[in-house]
């Protein structure tokens, strides 16, 4: 399961057929293997890795350290959940350090962020703190080097 | 003045190597998804090519002792004997070459005496009768079979074997075949050797990269340490194959012959991949797991791809290569490859560049992404169609 696992999580493209190949199983079961782990939610989604930037879009990205006072039975979740509900928040994260919550926010522009900032964000009951920093460039996600130089630069053949 | 007449006869005997003559064909055309390729698709790890940078900052661009590094012949001797028992003295025993290729030439050359026969059994790396032929040996070709799936038996070696043999030169896992040998048959050939006071070099380059069971190093099998010249290195496992570093493993006095003819022609390995080399062996481990699990994945994905088209193969258990028949067609390797080639842009590589007995099988790589892989097997199949 977790070979399986590792293939899809680098690319959901592999058919069945590849994948039975591949980890010498059945097709039958890797499918069902794969129903499970969908309906477990352990496969959460299947997503794109995108190059925005490339693509000649201009969206901002800003990454927020958030400090919030932990509440009491629920510690940080309910807060952070009153957060993370928001669709400008692409991840959220509780953090160990200086601050408590990483919120990373994405807007079509600048003024968008600072006000959900403003707005939403800071206005929450128990956040105490908000330090933004807005992303400059992107040079490698979910561990996918965006422009990567490096190429097969093998010869064809070679014994 | 005229060249030709003034060439060495021997180097004028050798054969071309009949992958360079099918290499200009395949650099002609556009568009081609190569299983041609006889090395690792993936690039040396981070941490090893940063510590080359290091290396490189800290001003590290002399020449190394003519035997290499120290430390990384102690790391090599450390290694070999935490895998597979066997210990050498690295200060005696082991030297750094370039690449396994000088190890084998260096070996042959400091054993070899006009007349001298080397069993090589086949098919086998390009450069292996080529190297004995110029070290003043005579390769003897030891033929293998599909029903033995391809691997060298005891009764083969026996049916070459003179008074005048002196060596046999073994490669598994193998170059072109895929296929490995047991514990149990490298024990029969260990006491074949043994029998006729052979001396065995083996070239344990893809020993890493074995599917099935453990590699066994040829001389870790008992009595065998004192007659083996053990050569392997860094290009496969490592994915290292520019860096150009190898060795060899062996008695004190064949080291000491080998090193004489790699001062004077060699001098040292270049410092720059031996550093890296010791980067590979402290820390790279996880990385060789991580790059045989991939390779070992697309060898079940090319051994299923082959079946579905239906090319025979057998299952190769190491290396990275597949060799399917394609004797079902009726056309010859070399015929197969370039016309596969112009018909589906597929490049491999025929089976007689391995040695004769290769005829009517091709070599594939596996070492390429699974798409093209997955290409390639579509587009052999469409085109193996023509011929039913």
């Amino acid at each position: 399961m977790q070979e399986l696992l590792e293939l899809l999580e680098k690319d959901y493209t592999l058919t069945v057929q590849q994948l039975s190949s591949m980890l010498d199983r059945p097709e039958e079961e890797i499918s069902a293997m794969i129903s499970q782990l969908e309906a477990d939610k352990i496969i959460v989604r299947y997503q794109t890795i995108v190059n925005w930037e490339k693509a000649g879009s201009d969206r901002v990205t800003a990454i927020i350290d958030v400090k919030i006072t932990p509440q009491r039975e629920v510690g940080f979740d309910s807060l952070a959940e009153r957060i993370y509900r928001f669709p400008e928040v692409r991840s959220l994260y509780l953090m160990s350090g200086a601050y408590d919550l990483m919120v990373m926010v994405e807007g079509a522009n600048l003024k968008e962020i600072s006000r959900f900032v403003s707005n939403k964000l800071s206005t929450i009951e128990g956040v105490v703190s908000t330090t933004t920093h807005f992303m400059l460039k992107a040079y490698k996600e979910s561990g996918v080097i965006l422009e990567d130089k490096e190429e097969d630069r093998r010869l064809a053949v070679s014994p | 003045m005229n060249w030709q007449e003034r060439l060495s006869p021997t180097v004028k005997a050798l054969p071309p190597s009949g992958i360079r003559r099918f290499f200009d064909i395949v650099a002609e055309t556009k568009g081609v998804v190569s299983l041609g390729v006889g090395e690792p698709d993936f690039v040396t790890p981070w941490h090893i090519r940063e510590s080359c940078v290091y290396g490189l900052q800290k001003g590290y661009t002399s020449y190394t002792s003519n035997s290499g590094l120290l430390e990384l012949r102690q790391e090599i001797t450390k290694h070999v004997s935490a895998k597979y028992a066997v210990t050498y003295d690295p200060r005696s025993e082991a030297l750094i070459t370039v690449g396994v290729s000088e190890a084998l030439d260096l070996a042959m050359r400091a054993i070899l005496s006009p007349g001298d026969e080397v069993l090589v059994p086949e098919p086998c790396y390009v450069s292996y009768k080529a190297c004995v032929s110029l070290a003043g040996g005579t390769p003897v070709a030891v033929t293998t079979t599909l029903e033995k799936e391809f691997r060298v038996t005891v009764e083969q070696l026996e049916e070459q074997v003179t008074p005048r043999t002196k060596v046999l030169l073994i490669g598994y896992p193998n170059n072109p075949t895929g296929a490995i040998l047991t514990r149990d048959e490298l024990i029969a050939i260990a006491a074949f050797a043994e029998k006729h006071d052979l001396i065995v070099i083996s070239d344990e380059i893809y020993g890493d990269l074995t599917y099935q069971g453990q590699h066994t190093c040829f001389s870790s099998l008992p009595g065998m340490r004192d007659r083996t010249i053990l050569l392997n290195g860094f290009s496969k496992a490592y994915a290292m194959t520019g860096w150009r570093i190898g060795y060899a493993l062996a008695n004190a006095d064949l080291i000491a012959a080998m090193t004489k003819i790699h001062q004077y022609t060699m001098l040292c390995a270049p410092i720059t991949g031996q550093l890296a080399a010791v980067e590979a062996l402290k820390y790279g481990q996880p990385d060789v797991d991580e790059m045989v699990a991939v390779y070992n994945q697309r060898r079940r994905l090319m051994i299923d791809g082959f079946r579905r088209i239906g090319l025979p193969c057998f299952e190769p258990k190491g290396a990275f290569y597949i060799f399917p028949s394609i004797r079902e067609t009726g056309i010859s390797s070399l015929a197969f490859a370039e016309e596969l080639l112009k018909a589906e842009k597929v490049a491999l590589v025929p089976g007689d560049a391995f040695g004769s007995c290769g005829e009517g099988f091709v070599r594939c790589s596996y070492a390429s992404s699974t798409a093209n892989l997955t290409e390639a097997i579509e587009r052999i199949g469409r085109f193996v169609q023509r011929f039913r």
